[in-house]
């Protein structure tokens, strides 16, 4: 009897220009343009795009896209739990959590004998807001690499937080300014401020409060967060007040006085960045993984072959070559880095 | 090292220009002496260590980096000291290895002989944290590059001990790191440190430029005219034997331009331009620069490119200080030394009379010389007065021309546009053996905002059609339309042609590539 020939991954899982097409199972993961069929990593909008028929996701995922999306968030929604199993076409699919942001997922396919994991958007580290990063072995691992050069270490989150208190301890009348991603950053953030402590109330720019008002419903305790737009200018004073970064590098921000604006992101590792931003107090918090979380990562998986979807992906397939791991970049454009 | 790392990550994050006053003075009045010298003499880029150089520092990365990790990830942040302080290896801490303090650093590094350099400065570097290595590497390669000038540090100096900034500006040349003597002053523990002595800078009158809607305000008797010509504004100080160049932030350039120190024979401080002449012919700005920032010069260079000085004012002569007097005044003294003198490779910067503004104006647009800028008006009552004071002094450029490019190459920039593609090589169009094609005729890194920057950088990103390093080969489908002030045939360009002060002056993002400008209309720019 002939041997049944093991299917090769790139046989089966293509780049088009719609986005990565999973061709036995007829869906694309994280389409760039509307398609028939799409599984969904996360809810970030360069992921999460609108005008899909058939989507599927984890129910948080679904739910943020709803929130956002409204009717472009697909016109048939199916959700499927972490770990949970289902067929679609000659692929079976199951989602493991990815821990970068509420409801983010690994899209584990396996078919012809083989298993490849899309990783999504993921980080490493500890984040109260939603379930942590299961590492699963696989033949082809496809990952991210936003933060994919060794110059890219994040310290400790609670390190950051406490710069951050300690800024408003020292400047006690200025109001303190923090640019935060909608979705994600703004609630991990706030929860990393309570865990430090931090009590009062927290004002957010108006782009932020739906999300925050989904996390709770997921259950997320956020204490107590007020509009800042509404809030009188006196009030403000001393105050935290969240906003997107574009939101705070505009007048919104500046109509608050003398305040310090400060940042979330993983660039404001690198000064020169921060500084092109006119950030004052950078915060290094991310929600992706770092340098050195991307390469146990790699080892963790153990997979003998990686696709880099998007960020620094050179230095990583590099990295990768010195390990006998064999490595391509997909080139996928359409991915966003901006507020990482 | 660690109030100094902390001075300079405040330094780099803050945007206004008081915040960095109120960072600088604080520092000053808090650390104590020397620590606080040597940072002072960082800031004013006054610390040289010869060993240190970029390429020992990549050399020393490279024994604990991948170098292929190491290239990519310098390509990405644009700074080799911010590279190398993110990408060293963290130790985990050692509690008999205290990081050094800034005088351990520089008088290690003063006492350091050759080739012991890099190692204080590997060992350093292990006992550091980021920031920490970071404002090492800043300190020991001597460009710190965080957005304070040594005017600013200077100034920040006077407003914490209650003087005025030209008063240190006076005394600066006199004095050496780490500045006992001067800080002594300034916290009123001593008298002021004697005036440079000899050949020291005077800080420089500089003028405001002139807007047209100020002009029926001014009573063109009360205003003299002369050509603004274009080259760099020099001060020439000979004392006592000595013999100095300054450029007009003070730094010495006197090493540069042998032939100009060698003829002043005599005991005076000048105010003038540098440039290029051969017989009094003055040449277009490119000639000068092939004289600027040079370390060694070549007879050839000194035949090809010779220096000379077009004189605007008189300062001193011999130890009389000429400041107070009106410019009438000084200008008649300046005549008369001119006179008594003779001084080789120099002379007077001619007057322009003129009646009305109107004539003026027409004097202005007359002037296709290259090496004219435009006019300067100076009032006839002013005094020589450092710094620049609104009112007594005008530049009034001419008109800059425009031409509409295409963008062919981006590149990454420096500081604070390090990661973002914030240089760009523009081209225009020209019969060529294939069709029309693009040829690039400068180079241009500002005109634009911020915000411009940020979609410019994208459109890099988004049209790259190859990478050469830090490069990029963008498609031709942008047009830039910019503004320069003349231009001059070169055989540094491909195009034979050169630009001065190119800048972007709109992004035509409506316009299409094809309908850019071609050759021959920017070789009909050419003038003189």
């Amino acid at each position: 009897m002939k041997a049944i020939q093991k299917q090769r991954p790139s046989d089966w899982i293509k780049v088009l220009p719609d986005g990565l097409f999973v061709e036995p199972g007829g869906f694309y993961v994280d389409p760039l343009r509307p398609v028939e069929r799409a599984v969904i990593t996360h809810g970030h909008s360069d992921h999460a795009r609108p005008g899909h028929a058939r989507v599927l996701g984890t129910p948080g995922t679904l739910a943020i896209m709803r929130q956002r999306l409204g009717e472009g968030a697909g016109a048939a929604q199916q959700a499927l739990e972490y770990g949970e199993t289902i067929r679609i076409g000659e692929v079976t699919v199951r989602l493991v959590p990815a821990g970068h942001v509420l409801g983010s997922a690994q899209v584990v396919m396996e078919h012809g004998g083989s298993r490849v994991v899309v990783s999504g958007d993921y980080k490493r580290r500890a984040d109260p807001t939603c379930a942590p990063f299961e590492p699963v072995t696989c033949d082809v691992f496809v990952t991210e690499a936003t933060f994919g050069l060794p110059v890219f270490r994040h310290p400790p989150d609670l390190g950051e937080v406490r710069k951050l208190l300690h800024s408003m301890a020292l400047f006690p009348e200025r109001s303190h300014v923090v640019g935060v991603y909608a979705l994600g950053k703004c609630q991990r953030l706030i929860c990393l401020l309570r865990q430090a402590g931090y009590d009062r109330p927290i004002y957010l720019h108006g782009a932020l409060e739906s999300i925050c008002d989904l996390y709770r419903r997921f259950g997320i305790d956020l204490g107590e967060t007020r509009p800042a737009t509404v809030a009188a200018k006196d009030q403000l004073k001393g105050a935290l007040v969240l906003g997107t970064p574009a939101a705070i590098a505009d007048r919104w921000g500046r109509r608050l006085t003398d305040p310090v604006v400060a940042m979330a992101s993983g660039w404001m590792r690198v000064r020169q960045r921060a500084r092109q931003r006119g950030v004052e107090l950078p915060l290094v918090i991310s929600d992706h993984a770092d340098w050195d979380e991307l390469v146990r990562t790699l080892d963790e998986v153990a997979a003998p072959e990686v696709w880099v979807t998007h960020g620094r992906e050179e230095a990583l397939v590099h990295h990768c070559a010195g390990r006998g791991i064999k490595a391509k970049a997909l080139a996928l454009i359409g991915f966003e880095e901006d507020e990482a | 090292m660690k109030p100094f790392s902390e001075l300079i990550d405040a330094l780099v994050f803050m945007p206004s220009r008081n915040g960095k006053i109120r960072l600088l003075t604080d520092y000053f009045a808090h650390v104590p002496d020397p620590d606080r010298g040597w940072a002072l003499a960082a800031l004013t880029e006054s610390l040289v260590f010869r060993e240190a150089k970029p390429a020992a520092i990549r050399q020393l990365a490279a024994t604990r980096v991948d170098p292929e990790l190491f290239a990519l990830s310098h390509d990405f942040v644009g700074d080799l000291a911010e590279t190398v302080a993110l990408i060293w290896p963290e130790r985990p801490e050692r509690a008999n290895s205290q990081p050094p303090s800034i005088t351990e650093v520089v008088e290690a590094l003063q006492a350091a002989k050759r080739g012991q350099v890099m190692e204080l400065v590997e060992g350093w570097l292990d006992t550091l944290d980021s920031s920490g290595r970071f404002a090492l590497l800043k300190l020991i390669t001597g460009s710190l590059r965080v957005g304070v000038s040594a005017r600013l540090a200077k100034t920040a100096l006077a407003t914490w001990g209650g003087r005025d900034p030209n008063e240190i500006e006076e005394c600066w040349h006199g004095l050496t790191p780490p500045y006992l003597d001067l800080f002594a002053w300034l916290e009123g523990r001593a008298e002021r440190p004697a005036a440079g002595h000899g050949a020291g800078f005077r800080p420089l009158m500089l003028s405001q430029a002139l807007e047209e809607e100020d002009m029926p305000a001014l009573n063109p008797d009360d205003y003299s005219a002369e050509w603004k010509w274009d080259g760099i504004r020099v001060q020439l100080v000979a004392k006592g034997g000595e013999r100095r160049i300054y450029s007009r932030t003070g730094d010495d350039v006197s090493g540069a331009f042998p032939d100009l120190t060698d003829h002043m024979v005599f005991d005076a401080v000048l105010d003038g331009e540098l440039l290029v002449a051969r017989e009094g012919e003055v040449a277009p700005f490119n000639d000068l620069q092939q004289r600027l920032n040079r370390k060694a010069v070549t007879a050839r260079m000194l035949q090809d490119y010779p220096a000379w000085v077009r004189l605007y004012d008189i300062l001193f002569d011999g130890e009389e200080d000429l400041r107070g007097l009106p410019l009438t005044e000084r200008r008649a003294r300046l005549e008369r030394w001119y006179e008594a003198v003779r001084p080789r490779r120099m002379d007077l910067s001619e007057i322009v009379p003129f009646a009305g503004w109107e004539e003026l104006k027409a004097l202005r647009e007359g002037a296709r010389e290259n090496a004219i800028e435009g006019l300067m008006l100076k009032r006839r009552d002013s005094l020589y007065v450092a710094g620049r004071p609104k009112g007594p002094w005008f530049k009034w450029k001419r008109g800059a021309l425009t031409l509409d490019t295409v963008m062919m190459y981006a590149q990454r920039g420096h500081g604070k546009r390090s990661s973002f593609y914030s240089d760009y090589t523009f081209g225009v169009w020209r019969d060529g053996e294939g069709g029309q094609e693009l040829v690039p005729v400068g180079k241009a890194y500002s005109g634009f905002t911020d915000a411009e920057l940020a979609e410019l950088d994208r459109w890099v990103r988004n049209h790259t059609v190859r990478k050469y390093g830090p490069v990029r080969e963008v498609s031709a489908g942008l047009v830039l339309e910019v503004a320069f002030d003349s231009v001059h045939p070169s055989t540094r360009h491909k195009s034979g042609l050169a630009m001065r002060f190119p800048r972007v002056h709109r992004i035509r993002w409506d316009k299409p590539a094809a309908e850019a400008d071609r050759l021959e209309t920017v070789r009909r720019m050419v003038v003189g």
